[in-house]
């Protein structure tokens, strides 16, 4: 690698998934990220209840994140070969898992917002 | 406008980042000056890699210049994908765009060869007999794949026979994945060359050895095939520690190597091939041969005397300095990727440190300042020993290894990680610097 710039990253995503799919994601991303913060400031509070379904979503996130990183690369886990692919593949399975937790957290408080919750 | 400098951090900087499996970044760049205005007449023979990679950044750093490109391809390949065609990763369009797709507006595509180059009257000749004058030229029609040095073989017979050839192109590269499946299926002899000459990649005659190795073991036919690899060098790689490193691969999968074996002919009817060795001639049967032919120059190349007179002479690589690319005795003359004479950068990866020294060197010589770049020799080979497993091999000319991502990529270990480079990342990142941008 020489220069290494924002827009050769977004050129390596789009070619990875496909620049509708990769876009698709970004928007998709943005979209849970600003529900997440809208709950957070609408409801000025945790819902812990809400929390834990979140946690639980965790694995299936994560397991999910790596599934889809292996089929988009031709590759599967045995081809894991040093500490560096472990710990990519561990930042692949934390990522899915926050992103599910987030995903499941918003769309509870947007389905039952806390006042449907106490009734 | 912008124009890319050198950061001495980014290596540290952006390692984890790319080691996410898409060469993440964050930019390295800086405003640049204004556009230098200018009269000057530049041409640059080729459009490939180096030859695209230049005009767009031209473009950006110039005002007023006339820009010319020679080169009569419709279509551009991007030939670091060749090696997964030819494995059946990677369907034969996916190295496939067209030319016109990457120039930017404010050059000129004349689709045609350059004929003759008189470096004397400063002017090249096109086929049509259209002359050229120029104030600064710029060399990168890439090089010449000698097919007929091979006796016995022709491009026709690719894909059939058990032969196959993966740098003719494309189409080629399909072809030897056909011949090369049916071995991965019947198992045999499978035997894999590279030239005696410079080449391309070097890397490429092993990624494909190790490839079609590991596709027929995946496939349970590990005990059906005798895997050989035959090169006229000594050693299996040109870095010694990379070569080494091999060796050990080779040993692990069972590979037998032939050095000093340099593919004269094959007869394709008893499926034997010629090599030249110390010893006199030998002959090997094989039911897959890979053929990598002797790789030259361009013809119009040694007949405009610009090839070196005392190196390479067989093949008439451009006489130029190895830091600054220019012309030893023409200075308004620079020589860019594979026509290059210098001893390593037949590769994208080279292509890539290459084309900011060129801009350098001739926007110095517009402006009559002295240039700032030098190019190292760096090169980068994504060595893929498996499927879903390659090292990243990059060196300089010292045959230093000089990992972009020290401390977290090991270049000689296999990694899933470089495997991802190789297989998604590099080709977006090639892109870009097709649009000078990277």
């Amino acid at each position: 690698m020489k220069d290494l710039t924002v827009g050769t990253l977004i050129a390596v995503f789009e070619e990875i998934f496909g620049r509708g799919l990769f876009w698709a994601m970004v928007g998709l991303a943005a979209v849970v990220t600003l529900g997440y913060v809208y709950v957070l400031i609408r409801d000025r509070k945790i819902s812990w209840h809400k929390f834990l379904l979140a946690q639980l979503s965790m694995p299936v996130g994560a397991v999910l994140a790596v599934w889809f990183v292996l089929v988009m690369t031709h590759s599967e886990l045995a081809n894991i070969g040093g500490p560096v692919d472990l710990i990519v593949l561990l930042g692949v399975a934390a990522g899915g898992a926050v992103g599910a937790a987030i995903l499941v957290y918003t769309m509870q408080s947007l389905l039952w917002p806390p006042a449907a919750e106490r009734s | 406008m912008t124009k890319s400098i050198k950061n001495p951090t980014r290596r540290q900087l952006f390692g984890l980042a790319a080691s996410a499996g898409v060469a993440a970044a964050l930019g390295a760049h800086a405003s640049a000056s204004t556009p230098v205005p200018t009269k000057a007449r530049i041409v640059i023979i080729g459009a490939g890699a180096g030859g695209t990679a230049l005009a767009n950044r031209l473009v950006r750093r110039l005002e007023g210049a006339e820009i010319t490109l020679l080169d009569p391809r419709v279509q551009h390949l991007y030939q670091p994908g060749l090696t997964l065609v030819a494995a059946g990763l990677k369907p034969a369009d996916y190295v496939l765009s067209q030319t016109g797709d990457w120039l930017p507006d404010g050059v000129t595509l004349i689709p045609e060869k350059a004929a003759a180059i008189d470096p004397e009257a400063k002017t090249v000749a096109t086929e049509s007999g259209q002359s050229l004058a120029y104030d600064f030229l710029v060399v990168a029609p890439g090089l010449v794949l000698d097919h007929d040095a091979i006796e016995g073989f022709s491009l026709d017979m690719v894909g059939q026979n058990g032969i196959g050839a993966l740098y003719a192109g494309p189409e080629y590269a399909a072809r030897t994945w056909q011949a090369a499946s049916k071995f991965t299926e019947e198992g045999g002899v499978g035997l894999f060359t590279r030239p005696e000459t410079e080449m391309k990649c070097a890397g490429a005659p092993l990624k494909h050895t190790f490839l079609i190795d590991d596709i027929a073991k995946r496939a349970g036919n590990g005990g059906k095939i005798d895997v050989q690899y035959a090169a006229p060098q000594t050693s299996l790689f040109g870095v010694p520690i990379v070569a080494e490193k091999v060796r050990m691969l080779f040993g692990d999968r069972g590979i037998t190597s032939h050095m000093q074996h340099q593919l004269q002919g094959i007869d394709a009817d008893r499926r034997r091939a010629r090599f030249s060795t110390p010893d006199g001639s030998v002959e090997l049967d094989y039911d897959y041969i890979h053929v990598i032919p002797p790789q030259r120059a361009p013809e119009v190349v040694r007949q405009s005397g610009l090839s070196w007179a005392d190196k390479w002479t067989d093949q008439g690589w451009v006489e130029c300095d190895m830091a600054s690319l220019r012309h030893l005795r023409y200075p308004e003359i620079w020589a860019l990727g594979d026509v290059a004479g210098v001893p390593k950068g037949k590769t994208a990866a080279s292509v890539k440190w290459q084309v900011p020294v060129v801009e350098d060197g001739l926007v110095a010589a517009i402006t009559g300042t002295d240039p700032t770049q030098t190019y190292n020799g760096y090169t980068s080979c994504p060595m893929i020993t498996q499927i879903g497993r390659a090292m990243l091999v990059e060196f300089d000319y010292n045959d230093n290894l000089v990992p972009s991502f020290p401390g977290i990529i090991a270049p000689l270990e296999e990694l899933w990680i470089s495997w991802l480079m190789k297989e998604v990342a590099l080709k977006a990142t090639y892109n870009a610097m097709l649009r000078g941008r990277a």
